[in-house]
């Protein structure tokens, strides 16, 4: 009995977000027809754009490896019952605090160290911009929603500053608000020679790179953490039960600052796919959204590692696809962020449906 | 440079920083005071502001652009409404959705409309008033010599809010649905009607906010314009303790923290340090170093009718 009903429920939440993103497609798809072209031949053209081809699959596991550690990031706080808005804040100040360190420390040290430096730097960045949000709401129970929304305008002023100022690239015209180059040995190097020797032909121009193994490392850790860890164990007992699991002799101030503090290192280690592996600098505002992006897709993968994948990958190709709009049809690209939105509404409402659902079945389970 | 600063010139700016914010912050008072959060307000502005210039692009009058501004303002609420009233969706999440589909959807349609990528074509704002009497004052009568009257109208929004909600019957109703719902209908009062109209004059307001930015800042719509100021506006009415008056004021700092910014732009002075102030006061008004600050008690949470 109790195994069956588990089934239903899991192949409900496996269900809901491919229902959700089919209606969103069809949403479009009516948007496309009131706009006079073929929906079918739009979608054909723009989905084997982004992934009929290796190109296309390379840049759709490149914009995947950003989603799925932002969402993991958002994942990890939703978990502990916090609410990490900040998640955008927290990746730009990662990013800055990364591409200083490999610019400006890790030429102290052996080369072989650069790496570890960037990376710690990237997490502690991130780590410190909810850390903030944290301890206000560990000591003070001031609510993280606004302080993460207020960190990441002030982060976002921050890292302009600096960036504009004190650690703008020098020696240059022109320059743009970016930080100088890292040296080679701190950043990751391409996919692309690893798969082309393997006979995929993706072109050197792809910027698919080692983060996407970083991002799966995450995903592996951020299973680990939570469900098979003792930390994990408290971190979900606060995010289902805060008062029983205070009463259980959990210290639950501690717990939402080790939470924050994770979800935050996720955050700041969403930087590296960009500054490490993309642009080997800082450029300004270089996240765009990203962290708020992530909210969507940690909701979409159910806030479950393996469900981020999916939805990381799925917004991964929707953002290709945004791109091929934009080169094979004169309908803007922005329908695509109106089909992400129509997402995130779609399954937060079929949730609730589904939860009161459930509800009601086992109501009557119960009398029958 | 200080007498740059200590000029009318920077209270007719620092004014006109304030209105577009005080008209969204006073939305979010009504519709947090009722019960739900709604940090759509980013996303109710942008819209506001776009159909703002549609309107007064396309029917040559500003009146028609408010109008709009309005109604698209409400129709964006609407949906907040809907999901979070009826469906019970976590507010914040409704929230940041709706303002990805404000900010995809204002620059689709924006591309579509006007073709041109990136802005609308110039509109025409409203003729600025000349206040009489005040305007005959020396000094601060500058001021008040050429005023949107959509400043105008803020004053009196202001004070008309502050009005309704602590001496009307209707404002007690709407405080008592996001102070204690369950105590509310157990006296009759139905808490989902509320919250309705709560959220949707917060999208009234807040569409008159993002009309603002397009027809008096700009007088073109430009993608993204609001460039968070729906946030700001939030902030603003934390720090005025969710009350129309005190919401205002924090409006009004930040306007002359605005107004000073601007300024002092091109002077060297780093303006970021300036644009932190209204987010950093907020978070030290959270944290209790600014007064404590009490949101109405079922603010945020989703009110469910008991079933007998």
């Amino acid at each position: 009995m109790k195994n069956k009903e588990n089934l239903v429920e899991i192949l409900l939440n496996i269900l809901s977000p491919i229902v959700s993103t089919l209606l969103a497609l069809i949403f479009g798809g009516i948007i496309i027809l009131l706009l006079g072209h073929n929906p079918i031949e739009t979608y054909k053209e723009v989905i084997s754009f982004a992934l009929g081809n290796a190109n296309g699959w390379g840049y759709v596991l490149f914009n995947a490896t950003s989603f799925i550690l932002v969402g993991l990031a958002v994942a990890i706080g939703f978990k502990g019952g916090l609410f990490n808005i900040g998640a955008e804040g927290q990746i730009l100040v990662g990013g800055l605090a990364s591409a200083i360190s490999g610019v400006y420390i890790a030429p102290f040290f052996p080369a072989f160290l650069h790496l570890p430096i960037v990376f710690i730097f990237a997490l502690l960045g991130g780590a410190f911009w909810a850390f903030i949000p944290g301890i206000l709401k560990a000591r003070l129970g001031a609510h993280e929603v606004i302080n993460t929304i207020m960190m990441n305008w002030i982060g976002y002023a921050l890292t302009n500053y600096l960036v504009i100022n004190p650690f703008r690239e020098k020696g240059v015209l022109y320059p743009l608000p970016q930080t100088a180059k890292l040296p080679e040995s701190a950043t990751l190097p391409k996919l692309a020679p690893f798969f082309q020797s393997i006979g995929i032909n993706i072109p050197n121009s792809n910027p698919l790179n080692a983060s996407l193994i970083v991002a799966i490392l995450a995903v592996v850790f951020t299973y680990y953490l939570l469900w098979k860890s003792k930390l994990g164990y408290e971190i979900r007992a606060l995010g289902s039960n805060p008062h029983a699991s205070e009463n259980a002799g959990i210290n639950v101030k501690r717990i939402i600052l080790v939470t924050m503090l994770i979800s935050g290192a996720m955050a700041g280690l969403a930087s590296i796919n960009d500054v490490l592996g993309y642009r080997y600098r800082f450029l300004d505002n270089f996240s765009h959204g990203l962290g708020f992006t992530g909210i969507a897709v940690a909701l979409l993968g159910r806030n479950h590692p393996v469900g981020i994948i999916f939805s990381g990958l799925l917004f991964g190709a929707l953002d290709r696809m945004a791109i091929g709009m934009d080169i094979f049809t004169h309908i803007p690209r922005e329908i695509i962020s109106i089909l992400q939105a129509v997402i995130i509404l779609t399954i937060a409402i079929g949730n609730e449906i589904l939860l009161r659902f459930l509800r009601r079945q086992r109501r009557k389970a119960m009398y029958a | 440079m200080l007498e740059s600063i200590f000029a009318w010139e920077t209270l007719t700016s620092a004014l006109r920083m304030t209105t577009p914010l005080a008209f969204a912050a006073l939305g979010g008072v009504y519709s947090e005071r009722s019960g739900v959060v709604n940090i759509a307000l980013e996303g109710i502005m942008l819209i506001g502001a776009f159909f703002a210039a549609v309107g007064t692009y396309f029917f040559g009058s500003p009146l028609v652009g408010i109008l709009f501004s309005i109604l698209a303002g409400m129709g964006l609420a609407l949906i907040h409404a809907v999901v979070s009233i009826k469906f019970k969706v976590n507010q914040i999440v409704s929230g940041t959705a709706l303002n990805m589909l404000a900010a995809g959807g204002t620059t689709f349609l924006s591309r579509l409309i006007f073709k041109a990528a990136g802005s609308s074509p110039h509109i025409k704002g409203f003729e600025p008033w000349s206040i009489p009497i005040l305007s005959d004052i020396p000094g601060i009568g500058l001021v008040f010599k050429s005023l949107s009257p959509l400043i105008v109208f803020m004053f009196i929004i202001v004070i008309l809010s502050q009005y309704i909600l602590y001496n009307t019957v209707f404002g007690l109703r709407l405080r008592s649905v996001g102070e204690n719902p369950q105590a509310a209908d157990t006296l009759g009062v139905n808490v989902y009607k509320y919250r309705y109209i709560g959220v949707l004059i917060s999208g009234a307001l807040g569409g008159i906010g993002g009309a603002f930015l397009s027809l008096e800042h700009a007088r073109v719509f430009v993608e993204n314009m609001t460039g968070g100021r729906g946030f700001i506006a939030l902030a603003a009415m934390i720090f005025g303790k969710w009350n129309p008056i005190g919401s205002f004021g924090a409006c009004f700092l930040f306007g002359i923290a605005e107004a000073v910014r601007m300024r002092l732009e091109g002077i060297g002075i780093p303006t970021q340090f300036i644009q932190m102030i209204p987010y950093i006061l907020t978070m030290l008004v959270l944290a209790g170093a600014v007064g404590k600050a009490m949101s109405p008690a079922a603010d945020g949470i989703p009110y469910e009718k008991e079933e007998l």
